[in-house]
């Protein structure tokens, strides 16, 4: 047994293929090895059979005009760490309320990985594999599918059917093929279920942008702008709206801080209080000056309060801050009228017996205040008390503040709602089409 | 361990010491070993076209057990072909790596009984192995188109065969072969392509190996 055997041949590697279309004579390649059991060619649109040695042609139907697939056949990109090619590609077409939808589907290859596809829809594109698990279908009034942990909610279900093929596939295919599609979304991905004679496939697509898939294949040009908002499309605004409202509630606790800082801070220092007596009647002397009262410190805010027991009825009182010194007056006025009673309705308060003026950034110095109170000659006397108080908190800024705090997160939640609003509006649960 | 083909006298050589049938490489024997002797029992036809990445001797792991491919049973229906390989862990066990369509998945036998009757599988049909429900989802009527390497049993005098494909919520998955007088089933798991760690895998024109 010394002579050596003949060597074992060597397994020779897979070819690509390449042969004439029976009916119109133009070469078609094969570039899906032995996967590829149907083969449309590309020039008149004959769907052959790939398996069969003559190449047997399967349909013939004359199509419409011709769609030039934005990825040409045999096209190779490297999309989410692989590198696949363009073997086939499909148009498939929906119906809904009698205005058909189209969208396309790329079948991507790669010898050692397998199959994947590439839809598009008006600029919208999803990488998408099919998927071996079976998801849990949730019926009910929003119908909904999880799988792997996460829950999709079904947006929309159409018959579609196919009506352009060229290329490769590595199953029968024949324009006017029908199947239903179930689509279920959780933005940027999507779950769908196909079912065409009595079996059905489950696949989950990712979205990408189309610059995404341009880079993928060197395609010339730009993408095309995406139109509208697609099923699952993520949403510019998902986690901008928690993260927005995060932010407004540091904002919040910022203000409650400074608001108590500066209660607690601002002096509040009551300078001057004193009670007087007005009769309108006495036809006394309706003027009347306060005794001197001294601001210290750095220029500040002046509060002047008139609390009085009127009791249906007003008094105005027209004041002036004046410094001793050199005599620069503040004037202003305050009416104050107090009203109650009881009608049909029960007891009713109108105005209040208290007000207050108060005047920003006085200087320091010795003040006193010039009053004339003014009645109905005939009304009863008033008695008043009058305080002045030095370095009171303007909560102005707080009160205008508050609002524009909230702005941005009111404003981002609109915007995000009206995002969501579009996308529903194309699905089977859009508000408007439940009236129908 | 080597032997003779008692057809055309090449040397066999067995890469599995537990292979009960294998093809003689140069004349396509089917030869399967009965006590010590290797018997012819036919021949191997032309094998059809075949786009599967793997063959004879690559190697590979799977949740970090090393294996090699020793065989493979090929299997034609109407939507096409696809390959059960036979594969041998590093401790001497067998498993099967499916590949059908590239789309790939691990299997082992697991003895079981009250497996449902072929008559009754149909779409639907939920099952309970191991804890973990498997739901029927397609039977397929397959041909078997024909054998290379090394196999775990005599499997040659084949036609039409009957499996029935389980999935589950996750990437598990169930087979019924009912190809034997008792129906055998397969607990397997659905796995990628990188997952295994293929080396000397086939080469495809114009692709690099990766």
């Amino acid at each position: 047994m010394s002579a050596a055997p003949p060597a074992a041949p060597a397994p020779a590697g897979p070819k690509i293929r390449s042969l004439n279309c029976p009916n119109c004579g133009a070469p078609v390649v094969v570039r899906g090895f032995g996967h590829t059991l149907n083969v449309a060619c590309e020039h008149c649109l004959a769907v052959l059979d790939a398996k069969d040695e003559g190449v047997r042609i399967l349909q013939t139907a004359q199509q419409r005009e011709r769609i030039q697939p934005r990825i040409p056949l045999g096209a190779r990109g490297a999309l989410r760490g692989e590198v696949w090619q363009a073997i086939g590609f499909q148009e498939r077409t929906i119906q809904v309320d009698g205005i058909p939808y189209s969208w396309y589907e790329y079948l991507l290859f790669n010898p050692y990985a397998g199959f994947r596809y590439l839809t598009e829809y008006q600029g919208h594109w999803n990488f998408v594999r099919t998927v071996n698990a079976l998801p849990e279908e949730r019926p009910g009034k929003q119908p909904a599918a999880v799988y792997a942990g996460q829950k999709f909610r079904h947006f929309q279900s159409a018959v579609a059917s196919t009506t352009y093929i060229i290329g490769e596939f590595p199953w029968q295919v024949r324009l006017g093929d029908v199947a239903t599609v179930d689509d279920y979304v959780d933005p940027p991905r999507m779950l769908s279920k196909e079912t065409a004679g009595g079996e059905f496939t489950w696949s989950i697509g990712e979205y990408v942008s189309g610059d995404e898939v341009w880079k993928a294949f060197q395609l010339p040009g730009r993408a095309p702008a995406a139109q509208g908002v697609y099923s699952n499309q993520p949403s510019p605004y998902k986690g901008q709206v928690g993260q927005i409202w995060k932010l407004a509630g540091f904002a919040l606790i910022a203000w409650f801080v400074l608001l108590a800082l500066v209660m607690t801070l601002e002096g509040n220092e009551r300078v001057f209080e004193r009670s007087y007596t007005f009769s309108p009647r006495s036809g006394g002397e309706p003027s009347l000056v306060t005794d001197e009262f001294e601001l210290k410190g750095r220029p500040s805010s002046v509060e002047v309060s008139v609390n009085t027991d009127l009791s249906n009825n007003w008094a105005y009182f027209r004041f002036a801050l004046i410094n001793a010194g050199t005599g620069e007056a503040y004037d202003f006025g305050r009416e104050v009228s107090y009203y109650f009673g009881r009608d049909s309705d029960g007891n009713w308060t109108e105005g209040g017996r208290n007000d207050s003026a108060l005047i920003p950034s006085v200087p320091a110095g010795r003040y006193y205040l010039r009053v004339e109170p003014e009645m109905d000659p005939n009304a009863a006397p008033v008695y008043y008390t009058l305080s002045v108080t030095r370095d009171v908190p303007s909560y102005a800024f707080f009160w205008i503040a508050l609002p524009l705090l909230l702005i941005p997160p009111f404003f981002v939640t609109i915007r995000s709602a009206a995002f969501e609003g579009k996308r529903w509006q194309e699905s089977d649960h859009a508000p408007s089409r439940d009236d129908d | 361990m080597s032997a003779y083909c008692p057809n055309c006298g090449a040397p066999v050589r067995f890469r599995w010491s537990k292979a009960v049938q294998t093809v003689c490489e140069y004349c396509r024997s089917i030869l399967v070993r009965r006590d010590v002797d290797l018997s012819r029992v036919g021949a191997v036809g032309d094998l059809p076209e075949n786009a599967s990445p793997i063959q004879l001797g690559v190697e590979g792991s799977y949740r970090e057990r090393p294996f090699v491919v020793a065989g493979r049973i090929i299997y034609e229906y109407e939507r096409g072909g696809w390959n059960e390989w036979h594969i041998v862990f590093n401790d001497g066990s067998s498993g099967w790596l499916s590949d059908a369509q590239a789309d790939y998945a691990i299997y082992s036998h697991v003895p079981a009984t009250g497996l449902p009757p072929a008559s009754a599988v149909k779409p639907g049909l939920r099952c309970q192995w191991n804890g973990v429900v498997y739901e029927l989802t397609t039977v397929t009527r397959a041909h078997y188109r024909g054998v290379e390497g090394e196999l775990p049993f005599e499997y040659w005098d084949k036609e039409d065969v009957l499996f029935a494909d389980f999935r589950t919520r996750d990437l598990r998955t169930a087979t019924i072969d009912y190809s034997e007088a008792q129906p055998l089933l397969f607990l397997g798991e659905f796995t990628g392509f990188g997952a295994l760690h293929l080396r000397n895998v086939r080469e495809f024109e114009g692709w690099p190996r990766p």
